[in-house]
């Protein structure tokens, strides 16, 4: 196998683009990643994406990048696993060029969540649980989740407000992040007051359906010379199921996918947890953050919100999380999220996002795309090329 | 509409019907070709007794359109006395009064109209427990 390197980054803000449809933001982000890695043309092109079918009426998505980017030609495909695509078109890409069959990959992360009203879209995003035996029995994704923490608080006996630690640092950071939807910190005081949606899961636990695309371009390391964009080392890409349902799952507040995405990606990469300078979890709910930190080993069981407190996960902390905003502070357009996270992960060891969000240890990387509330789980690790 | 999705879950939403693998014994809900331990593709319908424990449950507030007439309306897991958890909603019972390990009982109700002149589904939810009465 190929080492690989991400070469070119792209990103539009993350809003409600009203003004803009899917395949101009999708185009525009890849052309931005395109030219900052000096390439005219590529030999694929994979599109995370989860709703262009149901709110944009539109599917194919592959081909009609590929022409709109002025790509004709060149092999396209959507790829599709729930709020977990992002990354999975990541894997598709690093897979292609690991295994020599393709030497430049443009990845592009798209979704439009705002087509329709909130409501469509919240009926649409639960199609990523089990239609027949959870979304028939009234379940949005929101309570999905709901279902996790009402648990996790008895098990563990924490209150619920003791949540808050994690969407007021995500609040906090994205602030600083001209591309996050959320540019306004917020207290703990105001989590404490938010509306409840899905009991106990209130509405500064979860992440705002929003528009937007990012893009990135994978190309092996041994070509590095080819290209003008700064090079930053993809170590890990790997991914791990477990059940769609949580009623089928052995063990509820354990998320196995989670487990088995990070030890295949410590194993590939030849790291440990100990060696991670900031972690991006999928924080679409503050219960996933507690959830990806234990099965991914930074926590022990039920003990993620005492360990976030006492290492401080800010910004001068030593294991800082969600540093341009995450999914709660910069937006969570479903399809797109896990591209924006790898390369918002590789701004900051690029040390080219805003100096406030600049992270003193910023060499390696670790980032969580989760599909559904677990049932697809990919871990990718970044690396600063060593020059 | 989905008729055909509505005729093809009778038995699983009218008598809670799972699968019961003929090598290992293992059961599911729902059916699965494939058992999830023994990964032996025989098995034979079982039909689960419907009482259980409530393991986690949520009230929901903001709903989809079609359970917006309902809320708050609660959702759970269930352990099965036959150890199989499944999800469903939980009847009958104020958000307020429901506790984790309550005990609960198989009922089939309305789950939803499919707008105002398609048909209805039904099938099942859970109460806690009536009281029994003696004679
Ligand atoms: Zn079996």
């Amino acid at each position: 196998m190929r080492k690989v390197a991400i070469v070119g980054l792209g990103q539009t803000p993350v809003r409600e683009h009203w003004g803009s449809n899917l395949r101009d933001l999708a185009v525009t982000a890849l052309r931005d990643a395109m030219e900052d890695a000096g390439v005219e043309t590529l030999d694929g092109v994979t599109v995370g994406n989860m709703l262009s079918g149901a709110l944009s009426e539109q599917e194919h998505l592959g081909a009609l990048i590929a022409d709109y980017a002025g790509l004709e030609g060149v092999e396209g495909m959507k790829i599709e696993a729930a709020c977990g695509s992002g990354a999975a078109a990541i894997r598709m890409a690093v897979k292609a060029v690991a295994s020599g069959l393709m030497d430049s990959v443009g990845v592009v992360g798209v979704e439009k969540l705002t087509e329709f009203s909130g409501k469509f879209s919240t009926a649409s995003l639960a199609t990523a649980a089990d239609a027949d035996y959870e979304i028939t029995m009234g379940l949005s994704f929101v309570g999905i989740n709901a279902l996790l923490m009402r648990r996790y608080l008895h098990d563990y006996n924490y209150d619920r407000n003791d949540f808050a630690i994690f969407p007021v640092n995500a609040h906090h950071n994205a602030q600083y992040n001209p591309n996050a939807m959320f540019r306004h910190p917020i207290t703990a005081e105001q989590y404490a007051k938010s509306k409840i949606i899905a009991d106990p899961i209130n509405i500064l636990d979860s992440s705002p359906i929003a528009d937007g695309a990012a893009a990135l371009i994978v190309v092996a390391q041994e070509n590095l010379s080819q290209f003008k964009g700064k090079p930053i080392s993809i170590l890990a890409c790997e991914v791990g199921t477990d059940t769609v349902a949580l009623d089928n799952r052995e063990e509820l507040l354990w998320l196995k996918g989670a487990e088995r995405s990070v030890k295949k990606a410590y194993h590939v990469s030849g790291l440990s947890v100990k060696d991670i300078d900031f972690y991006e979890p999928h924080d679409a709910f503050s219960i996933m953050t507690a959830l990806s930190m234990e099965a991914s080993g930074f926590a022990e069981k039920g003990q993620a919100i005492k360990f976030a407190d006492k290492v401080d996960i800010g910004l001068k902390g030593k294991l800082p999380l969600n540093v341009c905003g995450g999914l709660k502070g910069r937006g969570h357009p479903v399809g797109a999220t896990g591209v924006y996270q790898v390369v918002e992960a590789a701004q900051q060891i690029r040390g080219e996002v805003p100096p406030e969000l600049q992270l003193e240890r910023n060499h390696i990387g670790m980032i969580q795309n989760i599909g559904g509330s677990g049932a697809t789980v990919i871990t990718t690790i970044l690396k600063k090329i060593g020059k | 509409m989905d008729i055909p999705r509505y005729w093809r879950l009778k038995d699983q939403r009218y008598r809670l019907q799972g699968r019961k693998c003929k090598d290992c014994g293992n059961l599911s809900f729902p059916p699965r070709l494939v058992c999830q331990k023994c990964k032996s593709r025989k098995s034979v319908p079982h039909e689960f007794k419907g009482l259980g424990k409530l393991y986690t449950y949520t009230a929901i507030y903001q709903a989809p359109d079609r359970f917006d007439p309902m809320v708050p309306y609660i959702v759970g897991l269930i352990d099965l006395e036959e150890g199989v958890r499944i999800t469903a909603q939980v009847t009958d019972v104020l958000p307020e009064d429901v506790v984790i390990g309550m005990d609960l009982e198989m009922v089939i109700r309305k789950i939803y109209a499919d707008g105002d002149k398609g048909p209805i589904l039904y099938g099942y939810k859970f109460r806690p427990i009536l009281k029994k009465m003696t004679a």
